[in-house]
């Protein structure tokens, strides 16, 4: 199963890869910088899906203590903070190329740091918070919270002063993806990371259980030769 | 509720009897004004805009600090486990805990906040009522977020930086349209506050009916 979308991921991320930078004609008053686009938004989307899966998982799992619904938390964080990294990188270089800055306080990218930092306290404190039974509960609280605090981060981060490019949305000024293969290469590239991200959760959580059943080894030979 | 309201008289009195944790905190909060003020040594006519960033910093380091203060008395002699072994609501003693860290800030506030007005050249007496509130729903929210998290990370090995960790990033919001309201109040424009008020009231009603509801599920294990 991990290893298929894993194989399908990649393989449709390459091809997005090449109509994103080979077919897809430039967006009107764009610079090759905004070809970042198509990597930038799906690891957007994949970020956001993962931190749904945590605060999903973590409810799932203060609702029934399902083990492996926090195996699937703990998974799904980590791989959300990697595409939330993601995110944050390319639209910092896409930024500097854009405005000559690296950093603005704009809303999305305000809301997309604060997600950043309330996801990875989440893989600090499952890190360096002790037994997993014991900070479960815990952190999945903190897995909920989380995704509580988005509307008042997008309310606030508005009270600040910032830019964002909308290449997306007509609405809001952009050009739109005119194009179809533009379109093909930002829906595609979606799909592709949202497929890798699944076969990394997957992945991970799998680790996790291993993880835990080699820990509960390890107690019961440690039990076994102190009595 | 008459449980949550022995929990509280009884911090009240612990803290009446040794006014441990209100004076370090007072003096704390009197230390980072002076460092921070000291920090930035603005001209004259620049000092007032500094307020609304010198309070909240102080706030936010002695809020830590105090929340954190709050729960080491209660393991001392393995009191938390007693309070979570006694018949009350687990809903109870988060909330309870919350009106002490409220209350405790509130007079770390009446501290920190005269004398940020004192040092940076601010006439506060005029605009009291509407600051007050201001402090107060930033104080409510910042303690609700706080109190939850304290339970967590009082039992880590790792707590002194793992509280700020998981609090900080949870309470960047509150932070943001705090300093925004205290800037407006300051500046005389209400209307401008509005939108920030209107954050901060809705922060506290998250975070207050979620640690309500979330707490008697994350400690009952």
């Amino acid at each position: 199963m991990e290893a298929w979308l894993g194989l399908v991921g990649c393989a449709a991320l390459a091809a997005a890869v090449v109509v994103a930078l080979l077919v897809a004609p430039a967006a009107v008053g764009e610079s090759v910088a905004q070809r970042i686009l198509y990597l930038h938004a799906p690891s957007a989307f994949a970020a956001y899906g993962c931190i749904a899966v945590v605060a999903i998982a973590s409810a799932v799992y203060l609702w029934k203590r399902s083990a492996a619904a926090d195996r699937l938390a703990v998974a799904a964080a980590e791989v959300g903070v990697l595409m939330c990294t993601l995110v944050l990188v390319t639209g910092s270089i896409w930024g500097r190329a854009r405005w000559g800055a690296w950093w603005t306080p704009d809303p999305r990218l305000t809301l997309t740091l604060i997600l950043w930092a309330i996801y990875l306290s989440y893989v600090l404190l499952r890190a360096f918070g002790g037994d997993d039974e014991e900070i479960a509960p815990y952190a999945a609280v903190l897995g909920i919270v989380g995704v509580l605090a988005i509307p008042a981060i997008r309310v606030s981060a508005r009270l600040m002063k910032g830019m964002h490019p909308s290449v997306l949305a007509p609405r809001e000024g952009g050009s739109g993806l005119t194009d179809p293969s533009m379109r093909l290469a930002f829906w595609g590239g979606t799909v592709a990371l949202l497929l890798v991200a699944a076969c990394l959760v997957l992945l991970r959580a799998r680790l996790e259980r291993i993880e835990r059943q080699a820990s509960a080894l390890r107690r019961l030979a440690d039990a076994a030769e102190g009595a | 509720m008459r449980a949550a309201l022995a929990i509280v008289r009884k911090d009240l009195r612990i803290e009446w009897r040794t006014r441990e944790t209100a004076t370090t905190l007072a003096v704390l909060g009197v230390l980072l004004v002076t460092v921070l003020a000291f920090a930035h040594d603005p001209e004259p006519e620049a000092a007032p805009l500094l307020v609304p960033a010198v309070v909240w910093s102080a706030m936010v380091f002695t809020g830590l600090l105090g929340v954190e203060r709050g729960f080491l008395v209660e393991r001392e002699q393995d009191c938390l486990a007693g309070l979570r072994g006694a018949p009350i609501d687990p809903t109870a003693l988060y909330l309870a805990k919350l009106v002490v860290n409220v209350l405790l800030l509130g007079a770390t506030h009446a501290v920190v906040v005269p004398l940020s007005g004192l040092f940076l050249h601010v006439e506060l007496w005029s605009v009291l009522p509407a600051l007050a509130l201001v402090l107060f729903l930033g104080t409510l929210g910042f303690a609700a977020v706080a109190t939850l998290f304290a339970f967590v990370t009082v039992r880590l090995r790792t707590r002194q930086v793992m509280l700020p960790l998981l609090v900080l990033p949870l309470l960047m919001p509150l932070l943001i349209a705090a300093v925004k309201a205290t800037e407006a109040v300051l500046g005389g424009t209400l209307a401008v506050a509005g939108e920030a008020l209107g954050v901060l009231v809705a922060f506290d009603v998250i975070f207050v009916t979620a640690g309500a509801l979330l707490f008697p599920a994350m400690i009952n294990d």
